[in-house]
């Protein structure tokens, strides 16, 4: 179990580093930076001192140098001119458009988005596995069908326009707060019950909204899972013993199909993630997707960078997560090395 | 002894056949493989619907010219979040035929919009195949057919007009082009890069196979949309919109085959061990031939049901980009561009007609989405 988690973990890590340099490369395929675009912004304007400010900061985070060098000291691999000395170290580096260090311009959009997409996890668990259990159960019935529309309709609604419409009505009928985090009175303040509640009630459009995709699939799933199961002799066996109808579900066959449920975190969470990029640059969510759309505008390479190699960091942790769950759940893949 | 004489013989001729037309357990099995598809198909309704109406929609395509009553970019500066006008066929008890009354815009100095009021008196009878502004019919030669046009100084908006006073209507038929070929060619590039990837992993096996499955890894544990976000980004403004066009595509179908690869691997991997493929190499079969002729053939079936699963998410994922703003640009119109004119909540409060394009969007996914179903069941007559 060790050793398996420990392979598990390196290769994570393996690719991740695939991930970071494919990032990088995606973010410097426009012609020119940032700080080249300001500059000829601000010769244009005949302001010198910022000229000579913006060079350098060229030089400071190594602009000037070709595109591998930048590579390697954004990662941190080897130290960058005067100091600065890359993601490895801890310096997420220099955001141009926001001026400022990248750490100070997400600070806390970086563990919200976390919350964010785990509420949106926990929803569509809580949501998918009762409603996809009933589907199975009651397989053919007008329930199932129902739950087969709500799902359809979830697959096909983009997740934005979603966010606009449970935004307008939610907050006409049911008086839920619209767009942000929490209520402004709130901003800057240090954690209370009180604004603990205005988050939470801030974050039941976005949980929602995130969550119906990746719901309808997974309610899908585990009604194909669990049909498979229910048609197995075993079931019928705890019939003929007399077992109560809940028990006869719950006991063995749901767990059973529990597990590519589990597994299948891996194709739902890089779906999650992108979902809540947009969702919350429509909700204007202080999270990491406003932050990303602005920095990709302005070719602001780190801030881009660090962006899209937190989510994609956050997206392999999830896997990883997935994974030892289910060597938890399941004895075959625990034991699997040896078995033999 | 009499009674075996009694014993009956069918006095009609043996016939050797017989016995062969009736005695197979399954006669249905007997019939070919294309016919057996067919029928299963048919008896699956919703995605039988689906492929009527998505049939409809692309046969459609060459003509929005003639379709749209306006032209896609055609201002109506009178006309600025016009409301939808509904067709009437009786004018006071009268049978008129299909025609609209004429909106006149009044201004609302209150909410600071115009109101729109209808003139009850004097209905204006629709034309058909009738001229109206002209075009480029497929950018060779000028028309100014219709198959239908407001009467002669009148106004047809069938779904609004939007914030710069165009037709709706119009713009979604102009925007279908584009919305609905996006999905094809960003699944033609992912089918190219994923069969070949994935054919190559299964045939050779070993490093080739590690190397691919490796990439597959990491694309697949990429945030879809940001990194179409980054990669839309980076498609230089200066681009025509056709050109603009393409490479979305491209960039859609760009992250999408790991699963196509995957898929054709796993099928490769469990073909390569036949007997025909072994008689093949044997007889001295190129291996491009091997594949091409004797392997894809046999996992056909299931790429065109994932390949009518993937072209949703890419409709989808046109839409988001252009509403994001980073997709298409005006003045090409597609879905997801109508879409961005729909991004804040006065919209979605004051004129929800200019989010219209939702609801196509959502028909042609939920369509793909049943007739990737329904061909996946299909595809496997033999369960």
């Amino acid at each position: 179990m060790i050793f398996y988690l420990f392979r598990r973990f390196l290769t994570m890590l393996l690719t991740l580093l695939v991930v970071s340099a494919l990032i990088f490369v995606i973010i410097n395929l426009p012609p020119g930076d940032a700080l080249s675009n300001q500059i000829a912004e601000l010769r244009a304007q005949g302001e010198a001192a910022s000229v000579a400010r913006a060079e350098f900061l060229r030089t400071q985070y190594s602009l000037d140098q070709p595109l591998w060098m930048q590579y390697l000291i954004w990662l941190g691999a080897i130290p960058g001119p005067d100091g600065y000395s890359g993601l490895l170290q801890g310096d997420y580096g220099w955001s141009f458009e926001f001026d400022a260090p990248v750490s100070e311009v997400l600070g806390e959009s970086l563990w919200l988005t976390v919350v964010v997409n785990l509420a949106a996890l926990l929803f569509i668990y809580a949501v998918s596995l009762p409603l996809g259990a009933i589907a199975a159960v009651r397989a053919g019935s007008w329930l199932d069908y129902f739950i087969a529309i709500i799902g359809y309709i979830g697959l096909a609604t983009p997740n934005f326009l979603l966010a606009l419409i449970l935004l307008y009505y939610g907050q006409r009928y049911l008086n839920l707060p619209i767009g942000g985090l929490m209520d402004p009175v709130f901003e800057g303040e240090p954690m209370s019950f009180a604004k603990l509640k205005s988050i939470l009630a801030h974050l039941i459009i976005p949980t929602i909204v995130i969550g119906t995709a990746g719901t309808a699939s997974m309610i899908r799933r585990l009604r194909a899972n669990l049909l498979d199961e229910l048609g197995k002799p075993y079931v019928a066996t705890a019939k003929a013993k007399g077992l109560s109808p809940f028990k006869r579900v719950a006991k063995y066959p749901l767990r059973a199909a529990l597990n590519p449920f589990v597994a299948d975190i891996g194709n739902l969470l890089p779906s999650l993630v992108s979902g809540s990029v947009l969702v919350s640059v429509v909700l204007s969510l202080p999270t990491l997707g406003p932050d990303l759309l602005a920095a990709l505008r302005a070719q602001d390479q780190y801030l881009a960078g660090f962006i899209l190699l937190f989510v994609s960091a956050l997206t392999l942790v999830g896997m990883l997560i997935s994974d030892i769950l289910l060597a938890v759940l399941d004895p075959r893949i625990r034991f699997g090395g040896r078995g033999k | 002894m009499s009674r075996m004489d009694e014993h009956y013989v069918d006095p009609t001729p043996y016939d050797p056949n017989a016995d062969a037309d009736t005695g197979g357990a399954r006669p249905e099995l007997d019939m070919p493989t294309g016919k057996l598809i067919r029928r299963r198909f048919f008896r699956h309704k919703l995605a039988v619907i689906s492929a009527l109406f998505l049939g409809f929609l692309y046969l459609c395509l060459p003509f929005v010219e003639l379709i749209a009553p306006y032209g896609a970019n055609e201002r109506q500066a009178d006309f600025l979040y016009a409301p939808p006008q509904g067709v009437h066929f009786v004018h006071e008890g009268e049978f008129v035929g299909p025609f609209v009354y004429p909106i006149q815009a009044e201004p609302d100095l209150v909410n600071f919009k115009w109101d729109y009021v209808q003139d009850r008196t004097t209905p204006q009878k629709l034309r058909f195949f009738c001229s109206g502004s002209e075009y480029k019919f497929w950018g060779l030669f000028e028309a100014d057919t219709h198959i239908v046009c407001p009467a002669e100084g009148g106004t047809l908006f069938l779904l609004g007009a939007d914030r710069l006073g165009r037709d709706v209507f119009s713009r979604l038929v102009y925007g279908a082009r584009i919305s609905l070929t996006v999905g094809l060619i960003g699944i033609a590039i992912s089918l190219l890069i994923g069969i070949s990837l994935g054919g190559l992993a299964g045939y050779f096996g070993g490093w080739v196979d590690a190397t691919v499955q490796r990439m597959i890894e990491v694309i697949r544990s990429l945030p879809e949309l940001p990194i179409w976000l980054a990669l839309s980004a980076a498609v230089p403004p200066q681009w025509s919109p056709v050109a603009v066009f393409f490479m979305i595509s491209i960039i859609l179908g760009l992250l999408d085959w790991p699963g196509l690869a995957r898929a054709v691997r796993s099928k490769l991997l469990s073909l390569r061990e036949e007997e025909f493929v072994r008689a093949a190499e044997l007889i001295g079969a190129k291996p491009t031939r091997v594949i091409r002729t004797h392997l894809v053939p046999n996992f056909m079936s299931h790429i065109v049901v994932s390949a009518s699963l993937s072209i949703p998410a890419m409709i989808l994922g046109e839409t988001a980009l252009s509403f994001l703003g980073l997709g298409l640009r005006p003045p090409a119109v597609s879905w997801g561009v109508m879409l961005n004119d729909a991004q804040n909540l006065t919209v979605v409060e004051f004129y929800p007609w200019v989010a219209s394009a939702m609801i196509p969007v959502m028909l042609v996914v939920l369509a793909f989405n049943f007739l990737g179903d329904g061909l996946r069941d299909a595809m496997d007559p033999y369960s």
